[in-house]
């Protein structure tokens, strides 16, 4: 397998991955996790109009534990899916990179073995935390991790230097068949893609401008009034400071949500507009997909940023949008597996 | 043909971009995520515990403390994602951007706003944490009107892509 299909297959893999992960999570773990942290909290006021500060503190590592729970496991889903766009990134880039295929392969292998270290040793961390490490505050896990994270670094910069050997060396521009994919699923999944990133763009910029800084401020002010309420036993008062907490965690997930995800789904879009030539399905088959994925991409962050007004409908929906970009993902992956290398055999080396 | 000017700095400038980015997660990762989360938890769990105990001033200062620790680290965070997620935009825009359907002066404009977007808005945003001034945000601000313009003009100019090879 050449350095190209190598990044372009487990690419696209990481990001099945990293997205099934992060629908298991959505579905199983992310709610029960939230109630149980609301629980403590709710446990935690109590003690307080108790005069318990011992009871305080054993709730607060309780809700330490589920926070890492929670943070690892976003990590996970987030990086994997980044590694899977960065492999696909490279995978295009191939044809200006002026290094041999061996050195290729070398540096595709780093890559992906990074790749899976470091989501598979965040996810770790909360299983594994400090046992036999070295370290006060770091497991080795986490060290795992970070040296996952060091060896995509050196791959990317072994990557980069082969592109700017090319630029230096004056080359005429790579005539590619993937970089002038043209075909109907590249050119809906470009402008797809890029309508669905300026979306996320303008929903950021409007999250940033006008609920960013609020939400800071609500938060503080919140965690003081759940204080001094539950200080002066007015434990009703106190618990309606907590439900509000959950609340504004909610708010604050749900935009962060949408706006990561719609601008996710929108390169996603892109990078797929590319490796078209390599799905090796019928024109019939590769638009049904292509429509299937836009649809999802597009379901997925509406419904999402809709669930604090319809609850767990727009849950349930936000998630079938989740599960429409697997199934496109995945068709389009057995279309990649399907390819014979015809593509490989013609350009001679294009990757 | 060689590579035009706009399509060299977008893939040089979004490789160069999301290796400082990657390195600045691992260095955040390494030297000061762990110490920010210790950090908020215990500042947290210290001011329910102090009015537990009846102090309800030196709780007030812990959930302060407890807000400024999230604040920084929020920022940190966004900063190594947003770093990264406009690194990948801008390769990819990098491959394709022959097919913007602009003059390739005005596609230079357009890759060095989007470039310079790309660079200024979390650089704003990180620098929050170093001073509470209108010119971090400011630049943020600056930052991600670049990368929005920048990205209309791309969209604009993919509707305007001469026919299809």
């Amino acid at each position: 397998m050449s350095a190209r299909r190598l990044l372009a297959f487990g690419g696209i893999l990481a990001i099945v991955v990293g997205m099934t992960f992060g629908d298991l999570f959505a579905v199983f773990i992310l709610h029960p996790n939230a109630d149980r942290i609301g629980e403590q909290l709710l446990a935690a006021t109590d003690a307080v109009s108790a005069g318990q500060p011992q009871t305080v503190l054993a709730h607060f590592t309780n809700i330490g534990r589920l926070l890492e729970n929670r943070g690892t496991k976003v990590d996970t889903h987030v990086h994997a899916i980044a590694f899977g766009f960065l492999a696909l990134l490279l995978a295009l880039l191939q044809p200006y990179v002026v290094l041999s295929e061996a050195r290729k392969k070398q540096l595709a292998k780093l890559f992906l073995f990074g790749s899976v270290l470091l989501p598979a040793c965040v996810f770790l961390i909360y299983y594994l935390g400090l046992a036999y490490s070295p370290l006060r505050t770091i497991g080795w896990a986490s060290i795992l991790a970070d040296f996952g994270g060091l060896l995509v670094i050196l791959a990317t910069g072994g990557f980069l230097w082969g592109v700017w050997c090319h630029f230096n060396s004056n080359r005429a521009a790579a005539s590619d068949v993937l970089l002038s994919a043209s075909e109907w699923s590249s050119r809906t999944l470009r402008a797809g893609g890029t309508l669905l990133i300026l979306a996320g763009f303008l929903h950021g910029a409007y999250y940033a401008g006008a609920h960013l800084y609020e939400h800071e401020a609500r938060e503080t002010s919140l965690l003081t009034t759940m204080v001094d309420r539950a200080a002066a036993r007015n434990t009703a008062a106190a618990h309606a400071a907590v439900q509000g907490y959950g609340a504004l965690a909610g708010e604050k997930a749900v935009a962060i949500a949408a706006h990561s995800h719609v601008i996710e789904f929108g390169l996603l879009a892109l990078l797929l507009s590319f490796i078209q030539p390599f799905v090796f399905l019928s024109e019939h088959w590769r638009r049904r997909w292509t429509w299937t994925l836009l649809a999802g991409s597009a379901i997925l962050p509406a419904f999402v940023q809709a669930e604090m007004r319809w609850g767990l409908v727009a849950g349930g929906i936000a998630d079938f949008g989740g599960l429409l970009v697997i199934i496109a993902l995945c068709a389009m992956l057995t279309g990649v597996v399907r390819y014979t290398g015809r593509l490989d055999g013609s350009t001679g080396g294009a990757g | 043909m060689n590579l035009s000017a706009s399509r060299k700095l977008l893939i040089l400038g979004g490789l160069a971009l999301i290796i400082f980015a990657m390195s600045y997660g691992l260095w955040y990762a390494l030297f000061a995520e762990h110490q920010a989360l210790e950090g908020m938890g215990v500042a947290l769990a210290t001011g329910f515990a102090k009015a537990a105990s009846g102090n309800l001033t030196e709780s007030h200062q812990s959930i302060q403390q407890y807000g400024q620790i999230k604040y920084e680290y929020v920022r940190h965070v966004d900063v190594h994602s947003h770093w990264g997620g406009l690194a990948m935009i801008l390769i990819v825009l990098g491959v394709i951007f022959d097919r913007v359907g602009f003059s390739e002066r005005r596609r230079l404009y357009i890759a060095i706003a989007l470039l310079t977007g790309s660079i200024l808005f979390p650089l704003g945003v990180i620098l929050q944490t170093a001073s509470h001034s209108v010119i971090p945000s400011a630049l943020a601000v600056f930052g991600s009107v670049l990368v929005i313009a920048g990205m209309v003009a791309v969209a604009i100019g993919f509707a305007r892509e001469p026919g299809v090879s």
